[in-house]
């Protein structure tokens, strides 16, 4: 082999967590003006991967190479000096301060000075050669999350970093900022540097990377290059090894109608307010709501939760009024909630995944009596879930916030579909989910379609919705822009309804 | 190079929360060594007097669980209030209110004999329930800081205290500022002659694996946990943390006031300015050495009342100042807090070359 020496050389890592062999004999290369595609599906190994290299945790066995020699990182500082940077999924930034002093922070400068001119003449080279613009003086408190990914970015190559490791980080761009992303990337591989991308959107992968590894079971089953025979649909295969069919939507007529909102307005100070809305959705139907973040959905999902107050209209569920609105009484009603940030309001992550899994039915029969736990009864469903469910944990006993994230999501809708819902709100049901547990969810939401319940779903997913949603609802600044039938609807209207440029309605 | 680093735990494993406040106690005899040896005194001997000087006669046993009793409760009261995230640093106000309600009940004349011990007891639990609630109201109400105010209630109470025994509630005999003697009849029983083993010590005794049973088995126990983790994951279930709240500061303000109870009706007989010594602000320490864990307290109270009443003996055998006994108490709190780190995060000998 004659190959030239690597930028990158990860060789034979081996990396055991308890009984959970995270990594077993992982190789991956990364040629200087290489975009490597690292992809899995969740618990694949990837993140563990990227932290050995990043040096969160050392590796049972094997070797980095950095330039054709062996290196040692034993912390994140080391993995800097050796020119190894990392954009994390949740941002590091300190939001009261600037741009420019968010570059600086951790930096010393000669005699312990910080060199603010010379970093602001870095800034602007650095955004000339990679298409990274950002003003210093900004607050990062006002900056987007697009702009706060650039600056996560900068501040990587600020520190000299060759190998760039980006997790997920289109998760939370619209299309045009993540196009502005590629360019970047493309900029960085043709200076030379190496660029590792991790992602769950295949065309994402297909689309920027100069080759492809899958990891599955914390082995590397594929490496190739990313040429146009590889499909989107052979990568998939490959990453959850089974094959993988379409999800089918049969055609259903509709029933009755399992939950309306009838020109339901909300005044929160510091929220979106909703300004008469007015939406049905019925037994056997599936509502999808489409918008850009921030118009008004939270604030939808909090109504139909029982979170938010009313300050006009009206809420049904199955003809039903309920006047005031609250959690327990919508749990009653019917009414099961996948919500989208499911750590926060949705489990409790330091505690046994069991507790999670009773919480909104702790007060009743089979789990209590007369304030009394029942822990067998506790024990007994929460078993019986994870089997049915097929959540991969050790059992109920281990802390939620160890499992991974379509692990999580199995568990939400395995607490919430126990109880055979009317209503089901799906709040962003697969993001951050990989292929096979995204498939897995739909399947579901067509299963409770099947069996006329109702399911609203609000995804920032157009793919999502087009597949799933019998008609699409696409929210505008806390108004309704617009319902179309999917048949009716495509995605340049809907795309266009979502930019307020008007609609149908 | 051999170096050291933490990586974290997924699971921590049973025997670890058992091996771990014992190697925390072996750390601190180890560190306090030193203190002991520049006392001009022999390790071994200063160590083995003030432990064994503890439980040497059934007298000395006796006073240790006596001493420990007030710790028991006041540490069971701050391990509920923190499980829920309620940072209650006023079981010192709490137990002076249940002191008081006991003090006052158990010299209401009139009433009969036999409710007397009983009332004490629900006055106490009570008046001290009810004082922890003004904190947790202003929490949940006004989102005051309840480290503040709980804290600040202490100086209210503890002068409003001090006011009355300097003013109405003087006892006429005596003329010192302390609260008139309760009835024969409301003084708790003695459980072994010759001792001061009195009635309040079993409640501390018992209270513990009650409060164990409250927050493993019960309903209130489950949402004080799920609160003090994650409230809005609660209040989208269904929950409303500040009513669980409000229950948890009732609950952990009674226990406080039952330090106060036992303290009035087993061994003073009244309310003086000394009732407590920081029995209150001991229990934070407590609870922390437990980790909250309620069956841990009384472990950990046991282990504060025999430096406390070993200390004497070991300083009139060695020479060594009582003060060590302070000294012993604040290094293994470090040394708890050290031996938590290593429930959560394992240490990895990475070697490379």
């Amino acid at each position: 082999m004659n190959e030239p020496t690597p930028l990158l050389a990860m060789r034979g890592i081996c990396k055991r967590f308890g009984a959970v062999q995270a990594n077993s004999a992982v190789d991956i290369t990364v040629q200087p003006g290489d975009i490597l595609g690292l992809l899995g599906e969740n618990g694949a190994g990837k993140t563990t991967l990227m932290n050995i290299l990043f040096g969160a945790y050392s590796p049972d066995e094997g070797r980095i190479e950095i330039d054709g020699r062996k290196v040692n990182i034993h912390n994140s500082a080391a993995a800097i000096a050796h020119g190894v940077g990392m954009v994390h999924q949740h941002f590091h930034l300190v939001p009261r301060h600037t741009v420019l002093e968010n570059l600086l922070v951790g930096r010393k400068g000669k005699r312990g000075l910080l060199d603010a001119d010379a970093a602001r003449r870095r800034l602007a080279e650095i955004g000339r050669h990679f298409q990274l613009i950002l003003d210093p003086d900004r607050l990062v408190g006002d900056l987007t999350i697009g702009e706060q990914q650039r600056l996560e970015i900068i501040k990587a190559l600020f520190a000299g970093a060759r190998i760039l490791i980006l997790d997920e980080p289109t998760a939370a761009l619209t299309p045009q900022e993540a196009d502005g992303l590629f360019d970047a990337l493309r900029a960085m591989a043709a200076e030379g540097m190496g660029v590792i991308f991790i992602s769950h959107k295949l065309q994402e992968v297909r689309a920027i990377t100069s080759h492809v590894t899958v990891m599955r079971h914390g082995r590397v089953v594929a490496n190739l290059e990313n040429a146009p025979e590889v499909s989107r649909h052979r990568l998939a295969e490959l990453m959850c090894g089974r094959e993988l069919t379409p999800a089918v939507k049969p055609e259903r007529q509709p029933g009755r109608v399992l939950l309306r909102l009838d020109r339901v307005s909300t005044r929160e100070p510091g929220r979106t307010n909703l300004a008469e809305v007015s939406l049905d959705v019925r037994a056997g139907e599936i509502l999808g709501i489409a918008g850009v973040s921030g118009n008004g959905q939270r604030e939808l999902a909090d109504i139909v939760a029982g979170m938010l107050p009313l300050a006009g209209g009206t809420l049904e569920i199955d003809g039903t009024p309920v006047p005031g609105p609250s959690a327990r009484r919508m749990q009653a009603l019917g009414v099961g909630r996948v919500p989208e940030d499911r750590m926060v309001t949705g489990l409790i992550t330091s505690l046994p995944l069991s507790d999670s899994m009773v919480l909104p039915r702790i007060g009743a029969p089979p789990f209590s009596r007369r304030g009394v736990l029942d822990h067998g009864a506790i024990r007994a469903f929460v078993e019986d879930q994870i089997g049915r469910f097929g959540i991969k944990a050790a059992g109920p006993d281990v802390r939620a916030g160890t499992l991974s994230g379509g692990n999580l999501q199995k568990a939400l809708l395995a607490r919430e579909l126990a109880w055979d819902p009317l209503v089901l709100l799906a709040a962003q049901p697969t993001r951050g989910l990989d292929v096979g547990a995204a498939r897995f969810v739909h399947d579901l939401f067509l299963q409770l379609r099947d069996r006329d319940r109702a399911v609203l779903l609000i995804s920032e997913d157009l793919e999502e919705i087009f597949t799933l949603a019998d008609r699409v609802a696409v929210m505008y600044e806390g108004r309704i822009a617009g319902i179309l039938d999917i048949g009716d609807a495509d995605v340049r209207t809907v795309g266009l309804m979502m930019a307020g440029a008007g609609g149908t309605a | 190079m051999i170096r050291l680093r933490l990586e974290r735990r997924d699971s921590s494993p049973v025997w670890l929360s058992l091996v771990l406040p014992v190697a925390a106690v072996l750390a601190t005899l180890l560190l306090c060594s030193g203190l002991v040896a520049m006392a001009g005194a022999n390790v071994w001997t200063a160590y083995s007097t003030l432990f064994l000087s503890a439980l040497s006669s059934r007298v000395h046993l006796v006073e240790t669980f006596v001493k420990a009793a007030p710790l028991i409760f006041t540490g069971l009261a701050v391990a509920v209030a923190f499980r829920a995230k309620f940072w209650n640093i006023g079981a010192e106000g709490q137990l002076l209110a249940g002191a008081m309600a006991a003090a006052f009940v158990g010299a209401r004349e009139g009433l009969p004999a036999w409710t007397l011990v009983p009332l004490m007891i629900l006055a106490g639990a009570a008046a001290g329930g009810l004082w922890a609630c003004v904190p947790a109201i202003l929490r949940t109400r006004y989102r005051v800081d309840d480290v503040v105010s709980s804290l600040l209630l202490n100086s209210v109470i503890f002068y409003a205290m001090t006011a009355l025994l300097d003013g109405p509630w003087k006892d006429p005999l005596s003329g010192y500022p302390d609260s008139p003697d309760i009835l024969m009849e409301a003084e708790f029983p003695i459980l072994l002659q010759g001792t001061r083993l009195h009635l309040g010590v079993l409640l501390a005794v018992v209270a513990a694996p009650a409060i164990w049973w409250v927050m493993r088995r019960t309903t209130l126990g489950f949402m004080i946990r799920a609160v003090g983790e994650n409230p809005v994951a609660s209040r989208y279930a269904g929950i409303q943390p500040g009513a669980v709240i409000l229950k948890a500061a009732l609950l952990s303000g009674a226990l406080a006031g039952l330090a106060g109870v036992g303290e009035v009706g087993g061994l003073h007989m009244q309310v003086m300015a000394g009732i407590s010594p920081g029995y209150g602000y001991t229990g934070i320490v407590i609870a922390m050495l437990a980790r909250l864990n309620p069956l841990g307290i009384i472990p950990a109270a046991l282990f504060f009342a025999v430096t406390v009443t070993g200390a004497e003996s070991m300083s009139r055998a060695t020479g060594v100042p009582v003060f060590l006994a302070e000294v012993i108490q604040g290094t293994a709190l470090l040394a708890m807090l050290v031996a938590l780190l290593f429930n959560t995060y394992r240490i990895r000998i990475a070697s490379h070359g």
